[in-house]
């Protein structure tokens, strides 16, 4: 292998531990937010996108943005006009971009826009998937004590003078730029994932906030890297499935562990 | 008396039906104004609208330097959320950019048991939540603090404290406060003013001008009975 093959995976490497980072802190708020399927289901409005763009011979990236945040800005738009339930306004969305999908992407390329690829990286593309996780995490610290106040209680976040519409946008545009960084890796029908099950395992290990955080991107980063060194048995599908697998092992052990639980009152 | 908020011909419409009328009131610094009515009345929805939670037409004019905090009738709080007390708390501190002075004080004011600010916010008695929403209202320093049901679904020993606990945010830090509230005893002894919203209309008034038996009657469709307590009197 050349020396320019073992960047480009130290840099596809580099990304994706990146990505486990962002995934963990958006996925512990999903998590608080009660959204966290809704954050697996905008992973696959990215599909049509694509889909297209394979079919186009354009960066597959580019693509699957311009889906993502059409449809994030549509699942925004709706929810607030209509005041339904995020996960309502979200399925009806998924369930079109999984058909629109699955009916324009070529069938070579369908298995890589499902489950991902392992395939090394430009320097570019890492710079600029490094800026994007960047942007996540710091516009998440930024927003921290807007989204505490939020999932705590909204009505009196809103008393407070956080504007939650504003809020419930930028977290959802974060959400989909999260997903968008980890497409590459883990596939349209897997990115996800990454976002769900770090969060559910950082839960069981956790009781104040600092700690789910920690716990939550401890947990992706571990499932990623695993992820990563596994696929490498099972290259034709990219280590989406392998990370998944690890990151569900995790969450199975840490079943194991007896959960807090909050059925105690706290003595005065 | 310098006017707090003054409320004229406020109507509130939600999913097309009218749940506040024409509704006028003014509200003055010091004042402890009562809002009682039936269930469905639109107390809840009153307070949120001036807040400027809900669409209205109308006017709604707070005083220039009018610092509001809220105490809602309940928070669902979540008890899987990992958030402690200490957590909630600082987050409001930090969003209005207050001093890390600010948190000892509101603690101070409403009595906090130390071992309560590490506790998750899912663990908390209803007593326990209920002061500690007073202490985050607090926090930013209000004049005015809006009360919905302060004692809703709570034992009456912690009924009493929080009652106590209202009074002195009144007597010694002066703050206006807004109650609504069904205990009609607590409304006669402690307000200074009493709006009254049932469907029949609206009344607004002293205590002494709008708790008489022929409104309440009118107000609930059924002869309410109430207690006057302290430097008011004996029994009715």
């Amino acid at each position: 292998m050349s020396f320019f093959n073992h960047t480009g995976a130290a840099f596809s490497l580099g990304l994706a531990l990146l990505f486990a980072i962002a995934a963990g802190l958006v996925g512990s708020f999903g998590l608080m937010k009660r959204m966290l399927l809704a954050g697996d289901v905008i992973s696959h409005i990215a599909l049509p996108g694509l889909g297209l763009a394979f079919l186009l011979k354009i960066n597959p990236i580019l693509g699957a943005a311009s889906t993502l945040f059409l449809g994030t800005l549509l699942i925004w738009h709706v929810q607030k006009r209509t005041g339904l339930a995020t996960e309502n306004v979200i399925g009806v969305v998924f369930a079109a971009s999984l058909g629109i999908g699955a009916a324009v992407t070529p069938s070579e390329d369908l298995l890589e826009a499902l489950f991902g690829t392992n395939k090394s990286i430009s320097l570019s593309n890492f710079l600029l998937g490094a800026l994007a996780v960047a942007l996540v995490i710091s516009v998440v610290w930024k927003m921290r004590d807007r989204l505490i106040l939020n999932v705590f209680s909204s009505e009196l976040a809103a008393a407070t003078g956080v504007n939650i519409d504003r809020v419930n946008l930028y977290f959802l545009l974060l959400f989909s730029l999260t997903v968008l960084v980890g497409l590459r890796f883990m596939g349209s029908l897997l990115t996800g994932s990454l976002i769900i099950v770090p969060a559910a395992i950082g839960r069981r290990f956790s009781t104040r906030l600092s700690e789910f955080l920690i716990a939550s991107a401890v947990a992706s980063l571990f499932s990623v890297g695993t992820g990563f060194f596994l696929s490498r048995f099972a290259p034709k599908f990219g280590p989406g499935p392998s990370i998944v697998l690890v990151a569900s092992v995790l969450f199975a052990l840490s079943l194991t562990r007896a959960g807090h639980s909050f059925s105690g009152k706290a003595k005065t | 008396m310098a006017t707090v908020l003054s409320v004229r011909d406020l109507t509130v419409k939600l999913d097309g039906k009218i749940i506040i009328n024409q509704l006028s009131f003014d509200l003055h610094v010091g004042d402890l104004l009562a809002i009682i009515g039936p269930n469905g009345s639109g107390k809840t929805v009153l307070l949120k609208t001036i807040l400027r939670l809900l669409p209205y037409q109308g006017t709604i004019q707070w005083m220039k330097d009018a610092r509001i905090g809220y105490v809602p009738q309940r928070v669902a709080a979540n008890r899987q959320l990992p958030v402690s007390v200490s957590d909630l708390l600082v987050a409001k501190t930090r969003f209005l950019g207050l001093t890390s002075t600010a948190i000892p004080r509101v603690i101070s004011i409403t009595n906090i048991p130390t071992e309560l600010v590490d506790a998750n916010v899912g663990t908390l008695s209803g007593g326990q939540l209920q002061r500690i929403l007073i202490a985050f209202a607090l926090l930013g320093d209000p004049n005015v603090i809006l009360f919905d049901e302060p004692t809703a679904s709570l034992d009456e020993l912690s009924e009493e404290r929080i009652y106590e606990l209202l009074h002195h945010l009144k007597e010694d830090h002066g703050i206006t406060l807004v109650l609504v509230s069904h205990d009609l005893s607590v409304v006669y002894r402690n307000a200074t003013k009493v709006l009254c919203m049932g469907r029949a209309g609206n009344c607004f008034g002293a205590p002494t001008e709008v708790l008489t038996p022929a409104e309440l009657e009118s107000l609930y469709g059924a002869p309410a009975k109430y207690y006057q307590h302290g430097p008011r009197g004996g029994a009715e």
